[in-house]
């Protein structure tokens, strides 16, 4: 298993080559866009929103993303971890209702620190839950994964009305994070900077993780061929139960975010945002984490961009990304070379 | 796409010589005493509530199982015989009961009206369900699922934003053709009244019937079989020189044209459509439930599966009330068999199917027998 001799004796091996243009949508849509408004403020304003949207669907589409790039598996009922994120947040928010209305930022923040953990405790022991009740079974047929996942969120979805109640619940948001930075004209909502901030270093760990670390090594080396990691000796199924946990994990992280975010709970809303994910996926290229992170900024600034500049093609928006991004490469921005 | 309990599905001999009935039947009979039973049971019971069962409440029941039949039978088509998941179904649904509202709505309560929003409902749900497939199938058949859930959503929000056209979230009533109101009167039968709200029932039932036919039929045709290759063997139907895409968009875009008709015929019943009669994705749950706790495959686990669920919307909740009632003290088991938690008990059921008895109840029935 050692290749540290690997490295000295073949100097030359060909680098992985980069494709880098999809990589240069995001900035040129940010700087193209800016002539099209007439004040610098609502651009700046609505790419903050964008990039703190996209930073949020982000977190929900990426575990998504990775349990079908690994094992091919397609979860629909991947939107239900959001919603139970979202409501896993009240576990923590109804005894320490304090916290929240405190004015200290330390406070503030460690709450929300701790629905976090507390979500994504949570959904990690009920992804797990998921994984080895709904999904083991149906490996390698993708009809039966979307009907059985399917199957799983009406589940999953009615026993959270079922312990939280079926009417809509609403959540504040910490005293601190309220409000707006203002710079000149621009407001900055404190909380989208927020959601940045965590977006960004999601992505920075899952970066690090799956290029510098070898169980990283050997997720790479499962999307693009399962069995010759199996012959070599790894267990790929514990190697997917990890990432299927991680990924609900994930998708809870996401919930808590969104679920500040609207500040109203619902059981539906995991859902209603997956068609969101699904979009981005797509874009972004089945399995690609790279390409789920261009696309969701894509999708949400373009969606904020097109829902000021002409609101009556907002709701058509992210179809018509969608299609453009197709045409272009029918297989996603990031094409997943499979064997 | 292999599956191996859905190659179990008993695929049924060519046609022979054989009665009338095995000809209407596409020669693909039931195959089985109970589900012959039920379904004649089924059938006797549509044709009958007008006279067996009085009131508006009985008639609107046996309507809507007429059009979900169809409906839960054009997504079989699709489903259980392409291998394909459509989220897009309810959709082409919405679109074929907005035409009808919309043409008599505003182009005056005559048949000719009836006519163009048919027509019109039908060439878009054709064009829409054509290019979902072009971009979708042409890559890989799991872009489909979620290309058609992202489409139907945006229709969604579309049909209820658009309100100048489509009365947006408050959807659109309208007046039937004279023939199919209430007043209009034709005399009494068996002690019952002739009237327009009659004749409109029998409308649904005959046009449902005739078009799940025409479905079983179509299943049942050499188009049908390869169809059936596809699901089987995706590679392999290919090797045999079938075009897989243009085999999967033909039967998405039939599949699209009876639930458009599905969705008229609902729109008729009603005098209404709005976003929450055609177009939510509830409904689509729905016929999802339907046609797998039915039988994926077989077309007529549509006509039990469609049955038993808008019986079990109106009936199992009554029943389920008066469990949670007497468990009342039971803190968590009260709330699980609240009424509004239904849905819970028929997922289970639905996953339980899945794994379990993939033919659903007319596998079930099929095995027994």
């Amino acid at each position: 298993m050692t290749s540290q001799t690997t490295d000295n004796a073949l100097p030359d091996l060909p680098r992985t080559p980069r494709d880098l243009v999809p990589l240069l949508l995001v900035p040129a849509l940010i700087v193209l866009s800016a002539p099209l408004f007439g004040n610098l403020s609502s651009w700046v304003t609505l790419t903050v929103a964008g990039l703190a949207m996209g930073m949020m669907i982000f977190l929900m589409a990426s575990g998504m993303t990775l349990v079908f790039g690994l094992m091919d598996v397609i979860n629909f009922g991947h939107g239900v971890f959001i919603s139970l994120g979202a409501y896993a947040t009240l576990i923590v928010l109804g005894p320490l209702a304090g916290w929240a209305k405190a004015d200290s930022v330390w406070l503030n923040l460690g709450l929300l620190g701790l629905c976090i953990l507390v979500a994504m405790l949570t959904t990690g022991v009920i992804g797990a839950l998921f994984e080895r009740i709904i999904v083991r079974p149906v490996y390698g047929s993708h009809l039966k994964q979307i009907l059985v996942t399917v199957g799983g969120l009406i589940v999953a979805e009615q026993m959270i009305h079922a312990i939280w109640g079926a009417s809509p619940i609403t959540i504040a948001l910490p005293e601190t994070l309220r409000g707006a930075f203002v710079f000149g004209d621009a407001a900055i909502e404190r909380y989208r900077v927020f959601a940045i901030g965590v977006g960004l270093s999601v992505f920075a760990v899952m970066y690090l993780v799956l290029n510098r670390t070898r169980i990283g090594l050997l997720i790479r080396a499962g999307v693009e061929n399962p069995e010759m990691v199996e012959s070599l000796g790894y267990r790929i199924r514990r190697l997917f139960v990890g990432v299927f946990v991680a990924g609900s994990a994930l998708a809870g992280l996401g919930g808590v975010m969104w679920a500040f975010y609207r500040q109203t709970l619902t059981a539906g809303m995991g859902m209603e945002v997956m068609v969101l994910v699904f979009i981005v996926i797509i874009v972004g290229g089945l399995g690609s984490i790279g390409g789920c992170f261009v696309g969701s900024l894509l999708v949400a600034l373009v969606a904020n961009y097109v829902g000021f500049l002409a609101p009556k093609l907002a709701l058509v928006s992210n179809i018509l990304v969608m299609a453009l991004v197709l045409v272009w490469r029918p297989q996603g921005l990031f094409p997943v070379t499979r064997q | 796409m292999t599956d191996a309990t859905l190659s179990s599905l008993p695929v049924s001999s060519l046609p022979r010589q054989g009665g009338l009935l095995r000809t209407i039947l596409s020669a693909d009979p039931p195959r089985s005493k109970a589900l012959s039973l039920l379904l004649l049971v089924v059938l006797l019971a549509l044709v009958a509530t007008p006279f067996a069962l009085p009131g508006s409440q009985p008639l609107g029941t046996a309507a809507k199982i007429c059009i979900f039949i169809l409906l839960a039978a054009s997504y079989d088509l699709l489903l259980g015989y392409t291998g394909i998941v459509s989220f897009a179904h309810t959709m082409f649904f919405g679109i074929g009961g907005y035409g009808i509202a919309i043409a008599l709505n505003k182009l005056g309560a005559t048949w000719s009206s009836v006519f163009i929003g048919l027509v019109a409902a039908l060439a878009l749900s054709a064009a829409l369900a054509f290019i979902i497939g072009l971009v979708s199938l042409r890559v890989r058949a799991i872009f489909f699922s979620m290309i058609t859930l992202a489409v139907a959503s945006a229709v969604l929000v579309l049909a209820s934003q658009m309100s100048g056209i489509t009365g947006g979230e408050d959807g659109m009533s309208f007046q039937l053709p004279p023939e199919l109101r209430p007043a209009f009167k034709l005399g009494t039968f068996l002690d019952t009244a002739i009237n327009g709200r009659l004749l409109a029932y029998y409308l649904v039932f005959f046009v449902a019937l005739g078009m799940f036919l025409l479905l079983l039929r179509i299943v049942n045709s050499p188009f049908g079989r390869v169809l059936q290759a596809i699901r089987e063997n995706e590679f392999r139907a290919e090797a045999l020189g079938y075009r897989v895409v243009s085999y999967r968009i033909a039967a998405s875009v039939i599949s699209a044209l009876a639930a458009t008709v599905a969705g008229a015929l609902l729109a008729l019943w009603l005098r209404y459509n709005g976003p929450d009669t055609t177009l939510s994705f509830a409904i689509m749950i729905d016929v999802l439930l339907m046609v797998v706790i039915g039988g994926m495959g077989t077309m007529y686990g549509a006509v039990i599966g469609a049955a038993l669920f808008v019986l079990a919307q109106s009936y199992l909740q009554v029943l389920m009330g008066s469990i949670s009632e007497s468990l009342a003290a039971v803190p968590l088991l009260a709330s699980l068999t609240h009424p509004d938690r239904w849905l819970l008990w028929l997922g289970i059921l639905f996953v339980a199917s899945v794994y379990a008895f993939p033919g659903g109840i007319v596998g079930r029935l099929r095995k027994t027998s």
